[in-house]
């Protein structure tokens, strides 16, 4: 007989279409008011203050719905968006600056189903809210900085090796030593060669030796310089308490952060915008300040002033950047007096400890340095960034320094406390600038929702209405597959963790929505074809599933590239589209192959059938 | 129920010289249209900051203005989004002024009269974003057709594929002129949808083709033209039910699915008209005028490995 089942497809289709419905459930659910608290500069997040939390909330007649302890974050459920609002501000306060409590809005996804895994499809930010940053990492001050090392570290060698040399100058892209002589020119080249093999060094005109960076290298700084700034703005955001933030790298100089839920835009921005930097370096002082104040700036130094707007006369050299330092947290000696205790990594320890050695007793410098955007572009188009720097400490080295030292010397406990946050959050290695942002309010992002829901409902309506009519018993068998592929697609978003529900991904949905039925489409037209020509309802349904196959499949593979080139060039919007397209030509395959096949067989197959209701 | 119930065969190909006289002169308006009134591109092709506000009753687009024009804003754009209190404002992207705080500094001069103004959308794009975006864009489309290309060439034959390419790109040709024509904004939306575009015009030319290649191996004495017109009469029904039920969605997307998606409605919808008449008239009319036959499409004869040489027993 023809058109029977084979009880692994039967079985295929029920675990299929169960396990999506079970991981789309959880999108039923919605979500609840929530607010977060996670521990900000010296605070800790313990379980014990879940009950002062329920205290402060029930002093001020606010019910929680619940309150959650997980990841050393307390997670308040509230029932409405006033009661989420007042909470905050009540906790805010309550907590002080030692914690961050932010806005958010949690899956209320039931518990036997979070075991299993299932969460709710992730939503962009156009759909819930939020801000979106794209970062743009200043590579030639990164390329600067690295050239400003080797410029450094080329005079220590050939001044330990007693090579002389007139001046080394650093130019846009390469470092140009120059000698008295050939001879010396020689030698110093053939020493510095070996010692950086990943330099290369030619001799340019007479007596000058020049050293640039090989392609590789500016590679590995180019790299480098998106890594650490990706490593600095994901602890800078932490500290806002977003739920699920976003940093990546997009591109080769681009980063990009996604803050969904964020409202306090001004403060987001703000904190990520902070593109600071750190650099240690020995007060001079052989000169005044008061002669380097009145112009006679000595060659070897420079001025900068301290908060308080006193001037400082720092050496030019840098003992250590900020770039080193791992970790540093504030506290008071057995004085009482404010300090700050910092480690450096074993590279930055090394460095320390050979700068120090010979400079017991002398005063050292931290300097902040800050660029800030101009908003004025250079010819090449890029943004023109002006370098603020101020002194915020000078400590007197005590002795020889290792991977961990502290600065004293702080006028307060308050100013250690910002010192080590600001160390803590480590140090940009080249400047970032925002070049693109998006906020979208919350209001809008409901509103998104609910259109997308709305226009989901009545295209499927019509589509519905219409295969019923124009197809009868199939078009019901069709209705019953463009159903489950619904259910399939928001099971397979809700389970792919990368996928996130766009509004251009809804309107791919919606799309899907009227091209899925295009597959049986093609079956049924044939199948009618089949018993045009006078076969049996039988040969008809096996011959027209048959021929409509490889046309199916064809048609199909075609828009499946399309949506795989816009998927891997598209940015946004269009990969949210692209993956909804992606996954609905999957699944509207699947189901409107084989998981009609099956409902007709069962229905018409492996039996005498007359006529056919299509 | 039945719409199309063809019991003859349609001589489809009888309107092969108008359609294509009539295809080329849209694309020659399309075209011209584009080189006159080009795109009217959209915040993230241009750079510039576009902020979307909701008042709490009618907005007042001339108070707007004026506001706008005081805060230093002269070359704002002020619109009407979607409902009477919801206004777009678009800024282009300015010299010297730190560009992320416009959004802020708008925003203030709009309340600075005491209004009801409720931010929903601020987005800022650096020019420099935009540069990138369009060449993304347009490099996307271009490998998209060029993939397309080889793989209809590699399942089907070559001239087939020069003529769903040849549909294809006369579709976003017509598309893109309907919009540089209306001067409908064209953002990243409407590029996403001029891709779906692709994708579903390629879609139903590869089932006209599919079948045209069936029928060339099944149908034995029949001139090209015919067993074209066969295929597009068998296949006509299914073209127009996909169209209109497709069309029914796009109509509810457009009304329902609020003023963000309107343009990516849009260029679905005519999109979808056109892809059908494409698949229809001109992917088939390029692949007869290149000369497609019956010995193009019948599968070649595999030599067996060793089938001419004597059995080893």
């Amino acid at each position: 007989m023809l058109n029977q089942n084979s009880i692994w497809k039967v079985l295929l289709v029920i675990v299929i279409i169960g396990l999506c419905t079970l991981y789309a459930l959880p999108n039923i659910y919605g979500e609840d008011n929530a607010v977060q608290i996670s521990a900000g500069r010296d605070g800790n997040v313990t379980v014990q203050m879940v009950d002062d939390v329920k205290k402060t909330l029930a002093d001020n007649n606010i019910t929680p719905k619940r309150i959650e302890f997980e990841n050393e974050q307390i997670l308040v459920r509230l029932n409405d968006s006033d009661a989420q609002l007042r909470a905050r501000e009540l906790l805010e306060t309550s907590l002080g600056t030692n914690y961050s409590v932010a806005m958010n809005l949690a899956a209320d996804t039931p518990q036997w189903l979070e075991e299993l895994g299932g969460t709710p499809m992730k939503l962009g930010l156009d759909l819930r809210g939020g801000v979106h940053f794209l970062m743009e990492v200043d590579m030639s001050e990164a390329i600067s900085k690295s050239l400003e090392d080797a410029q450094d570290n080329f005079r220590t060698a050939l001044r330990e090796e007693k090579l002389r040399y007139r001046t080394v100058q650093q130019r846009e892209n390469h470092v140009d030593i120059h000698f008295r002589d050939e001879e010396t020119l020689e030698k110093a080249q053939f020493f510095l060669r070996n010692r950086n093999p990943d330099l290369t060094f030619e001799e340019v005109d007479d007596m000058v030796l020049r050293a640039s960076f090989s392609e590789a290298k500016l590679q590995g700084i180019r790299e480098n310089a998106v890594k650490q700034n990706i490593t600095i703005i994901r602890n800078r955001v932490n500290q806002l308490g977003v739920a699920e933030p976003l940093v990546q790298k997009q591109g080769a100089d681009r980063i990009v952060v996604q803050l969904p839920g964020i409202q306090d835009t001004a403060r987001a921005k703000e904190i990520l915008n902070a593109t600071a930097t750190l650099e240690f370096r020995l007060v001079d002082q052989d000169n005044d300040v008061r002669d380097a104040l009145n112009g006679r700036v000595p060659a070897g130094s420079q001025v900068i002033e301290d908060q308080q707007g006193r001037p400082q006369l720092l050496e030019k050299r840098i003992m250590l950047t900020g770039n080193h330092i791992i970790d540093a947290n504030s506290g008071v000696d057995e004085y009482g007096i404010p300090q700050v205790n910092i480690s450096l990594d074993s590279e930055g320890g090394n460095k320390m400890s050979r700068t120090t050695r010979g400079n017991i007793g002398k005063p050292m410098a931290t300097v902040f340095i800050e660029y800030k955007s101009t908003g004025e572009r250079n010819a090449d188009g890029k943004l023109v960034f002006e370098k603020h720097e101020e002194v915020i400490s000078v400590a007197t080295i005590q002795a020889q320094l290792g991977s961990s030292f502290r600065i004293t010397g702080l006028d307060s406990p308050k100013e250690a406390r910002d010192l080590s946050l600001l160390l803590r959050a480590g140090a940009l290695i080249a400047p970032i600038q925002i070049v693109e942002e998006r906020t979208v309010g919350p209001s809008l992002g409901k509103e998104n929702i609910e259109l997308g829901m709305q226009a989901i409902l009545w295209g499927l309506a019509a589509v519905l209405v219409f295969m019923l009519i124009y197809y009868k018993a199939f078009g019901l068998v069709a209705n019953f597959a463009l159903l489950t592929n619904l259910v399939i697609i928001i099971g397979v978003m809700s389970m792919i963790p990368g996928a996130t529900l766009t509004l251009p991904g809804m309107a791919g949905i919606v799309l899907t929505v009227g091209m899925a039925v295009d597959a049986n489409v093609l079956i049924f037209e044939r199948i009618r074809e089949e018993i045009r020509d006078g076969r049996s309802p039988q040969q008809a349904i096996h011959q027209g599933y048959d021929s409509a196959f490889s046309t199916i499949l064809d048609a199909n593979i075609t828009t499946f590239i399309a949506g795989l080139i816009l998927f891997a060039v598209g940015t946004g919007p269009i990969k949210g589209f692209s993956i909804t397209l992606m996954i609905g030509i999957a699944t509207s395959m699947f189901t409107a192959i084989v998981v009609t096949r099956v409902i007709v067989n069962a229905v018409w197959g492996g039996r005498k059938v007359k006529k056919l209701a299509i | 129920m039945q719409i199309l119930n063809l019991s003859e065969t349609v001589n489809f190909m009888r309107l092969r010289i108008p359609t294509m006289i009539l295809s080329t002169c849209l694309i020659i308006g399309s075209l011209v249209s584009l080189g006159v009134n080009s795109l009217n591109w959209g915040l993230d092709f241009t750079g510039g900051t576009l902020i979307e506000v909701g008042y709490s009753q009618s907005a007042d687009l001339t108070k707007i203005r004026h506001e706008l024009t005081a805060a230093n804003f002269e070359d704002a754009v002020v619109q009407n989004f979607g409902t009477s209190e919801d206004v777009l404002i678009r800024i282009s992207p300015r010299e010297g002024v730190k560009a992320a705080t416009i959004g802020n500094q708008v925003l203030e001069a709009l309340r600075a009269d005491g209004s009801d103004v409720e931010m929903r959308r601020i987005e800022f794009v650096g020019p420099n974003v935009g540069d990138e975006l369009t060449e993304q864009g347009g490099l996307a489309m271009l490998v998209a057709l060029l993939c397309i290309l080889v793989y209809v060439a590699m399942r089907f034959e070559w001239r087939f594929s020069l003529g769903s390419v040849a549909a294809l790109v006369h579709d976003v040709i017509l598309t893109l002129g309907l919009f540089s024509f209306l001067q409908i904004e064209f953002d990243l939306t409407v590029l996403a949808a001029l891709l779906a575009v692709i994708g579903y015009s390629l879609n139903d030319t590869i089932v006209v083709c599919d079948r045209i290649r069936e029928n060339f191996r099944k149908i034995r004495k029949a001139e090209p033209v015919e067993v074209i017109n066969i295929s597009l009469t068998q296949t006509l029904s299914r073209t127009v039910i996909t169209s209109l039920t497709t069309i029914l969605v796009l109509v509810a997307l457009y009304y329902k699915g609020g003023a963000l998606i309107h343009g990516f409605a849009t260029a679905l919808l005519f999109g979808v008209v056109v892809g059908t008449y494409s698949s229809i008239y001109i992917a088939s009319s390029v692949a007869l005028a290149l000369g497609i036959s019956k010995e193009d499409l019948i599968p070649p004869q595999v030599e067996k490995e060793g089938q001419d040489m004597d059995s080893l027993l």
